[in-house]
């Protein structure tokens, strides 16, 4: 009973953490990614909005920043984090590095869920009179949401992963929880109460996805 | 309605430059079918693109409802679009939307107010036969009911053209025929001029007024189809008209070697094609009367109907003395039927066959 009665907080104030970190950062990312997808779909050559190079600009950019290891990135983006909230240190802070790595990994994703939208669907758009702007929205993005969601799924999922690390930066966490108690204080049961939690939580969040992309395809 | 002058398109491709288009000059009359045919890789494809600017020909003027479209910017040119409706091979529908939707697509980009929109979609869905369909999605839909809702759709603007891109080439015959019916029934409803590309020349006979055979870039053969599907020109042409109309000889004389001057047992083959009227015109019941001394073998028979115009095919076999034979051979002359001589064929023995 002492065991449950002190890890039960413990396992709820991490938890509450990593949820907060993961969703705002999702949200932050998605709003820029989406967007960045799009833009990566759409000037592509044959497309749209064809622009080659553009398209080899932002898409060397994506490339460069998902080359870096997120453990890196945390680091070396901690200036950048500063001038953005005030600190370097805490969960919240935790969600600058989580956003910059998490927004060319929608970028692609998203890129790959726009590129299975048949083109003859575009080219029907387009003799409807249909402007780019309203391909974007009424054609690309709603055929292509169902993969969307799968791919976004993908990402909350990485997510979970990236901010275990970023308890390196005092960000608290699930991640943390099992570094500082698990292990740097032989405590194995706590270790494997934060394994369980985290399988629960990333499974969860693989069901609602899938039942979400399910809803969503009409196909 | 449609005039294109001197079309010109070429791409750069991976393998060099591709010329698709090469001059090509057509006219389309208001309220016409016209059909244009061809093989696959021929530009019927990118010339129908042209019409409504998908592809931008690389020379050449194309007028719409005598509006100059290579002339056009971005936003005249999408408005442009709105009267000219557009019908896929795989549809294009869009599977997230329900078949209302769909239809009312192209009404939902020009910002239609939704209860006008609802005025507009009711009676095409009934046009279309599709109105217990309205919710739901394309996947739950036939091959021949998806091309109902996007004939539907291309219907939603009031077009006053229809561009028909191999419309029915993924569809079953009997679907096909049912569709080919739609296409006819809204071209004389709502006198729209209706473009139908195909490789099919079924299609073109089913609902076409005029048809242009397009080979290689350029159109090989043009003209109403009564005139092309009677008397062809071009090798293409004839290749075309052979899937429906076999000008292969009976089985009884295939493969043996056709001789212009007579062999010993040998007939002299003729085709004769009736057309009109004249097609049931007793012609060879006269011929045999007043040409004694040849006889005369029905090889092969055959009636049809083009446009409503009575058109038969047959192949008889002629023999008897020379100068009997060139006596039938000139009073066929003089008759309304035209008459193609094969050649002088042995039919084969029996045994061999």
């Amino acid at each position: 009973m002492i065991f449950i009665n002190e890890i039960i907080p413990l396992l709820t104030k991490a938890l509450g953490e990593t949820v907060y970190m993961v969703l705002v950062s999702m949200l932050i990312a998605s709003i820029i990614g989406v967007p960045l997808g799009v833009l990566l779909h759409t000037t592509d050559k044959g497309q749209i909005l064809e622009s080659p190079a553009l398209n080899k600009i932002v898409g060397s950019i994506v490339n460069a920043l998902r080359s870096i290891p997120f453990i890196i990135l945390m680091v070396a983006i901690i200036p950048f984090t500063r001038f953005l909230v005030g600190s370097a240190i805490g969960t919240t802070a935790a969600i600058v590095p989580l956003v910059v790595a998490s927004i060319p990994f929608i970028g692609r994703q998203v890129e790959t869920s726009l590129k299975e939208v048949p083109a003859g669907l575009v080219e029907a758009a387009l003799s409807m009179g249909a402007t780019p702007m309203q391909i974007i929205s009424k054609v690309l993005l709603p055929e292509a949401m169902p993969s969307i969601v799968s791919q976004l799924t993908t990402v909350i999922i990485a997510l979970v992963g990236e901010s275990a690390m970023a308890g390196a930066i005092g960000g608290g966490g699930l991640g943390d929880l099992a570094i500082r108690y698990g292990y740097q204080r032989f405590r194995p049961e706590v270790m494997l109460a934060t394994v369980v939690v985290l399988i629960v939580l990333v499974q969860l969040v693989q069901f609602l996805g899938n039942t979400l992309a399910k809803k969503l395809n009409k196909r | 309605m449609i005039k294109l002058t001197n079309i010109e398109k070429i791409y750069d491709s991976p393998a060099g430059k591709v010329h698709a288009l090469k001059g090509i000059n057509l006219e389309i009359a208001r309220g016409e079918i016209y059909g244009i045919i061809g093989l696959s890789g021929a530009g019927k494809s990118t010339l129908v693109r042209c019409i409504n600017m998908l592809e931008r020909p690389t020379a050449g003027e194309v007028l719409v409802d005598g509006q100059e479209m290579t002339k056009l910017n971005e936003s005249q040119l999408r408005d442009a679009r709105k009267n000219i409706g557009m019908i896929f091979q795989h549809f294009n529908l869009l599977s997230s939307a329900t078949v209302y939707e769909n239809i009312a697509f192209p009404l939902t980009l020009s910002k239609v107010p939704k209860d006008e929109i609802a005025k507009k979609v009711q009676p095409l869905l009934e046009l279309v036969g599709l109105k217990d369909k309205a919710n739901q999605y394309p996947a739950q839909l036939s091959g021949g009911q998806k091309q109902r809702v996007g004939i539907a759709r291309a219907l939603a603007s009031n077009p006053k053209i229809l561009l028909c891109d191999e419309a029915t080439s993924a569809l079953d015959p009997q679907t096909t025929k049912s569709i080919l019916a739609l296409i006819k029934d809204i071209n004389k409803k709502l006198s729209l001029t209706v473009v139908v590309i195909t490789h099919e020349m079924q299609v073109i006979k089913e609902i076409c007024d005029k048809v242009a055979v397009i080979s290689n870039g350029v159109i090989a053969e043009r003209g109403s189809v009564l005139e092309v599907f009677t008397n062809p020109q071009q090798p293409i042409t004839k290749e075309f008209i052979s899937v429906l109309l076999s000008n292969e000889l009976p089985a009884a004389f295939r493969g043996n070697e056709i001789s212009q001057t007579e062999t010993p047992g040998s007939l002299l083959l003729l085709r004769l094609i009736f057309l009109g009227e004249k097609a049931d015109d007793p012609v060879l019941a006269q011929m045999i009367r007043n040409c004694p001394g040849v006889e005369c073998t029905m090889l092969f028979g055959n009636l049809d109907e083009i446009h409503g115009v009575p058109f038969g095919r047959f192949i008889i076999g002629l023999s008897g003395n020379e100068d009997a034979v060139q006596n039938a051979l000139e009073f066929l002359g003089g008759k309304e039927v035209r008459v193609e001589i094969i050649g002088y064929v042995r039919r084969n023995e029996l045994d061999a066959v």
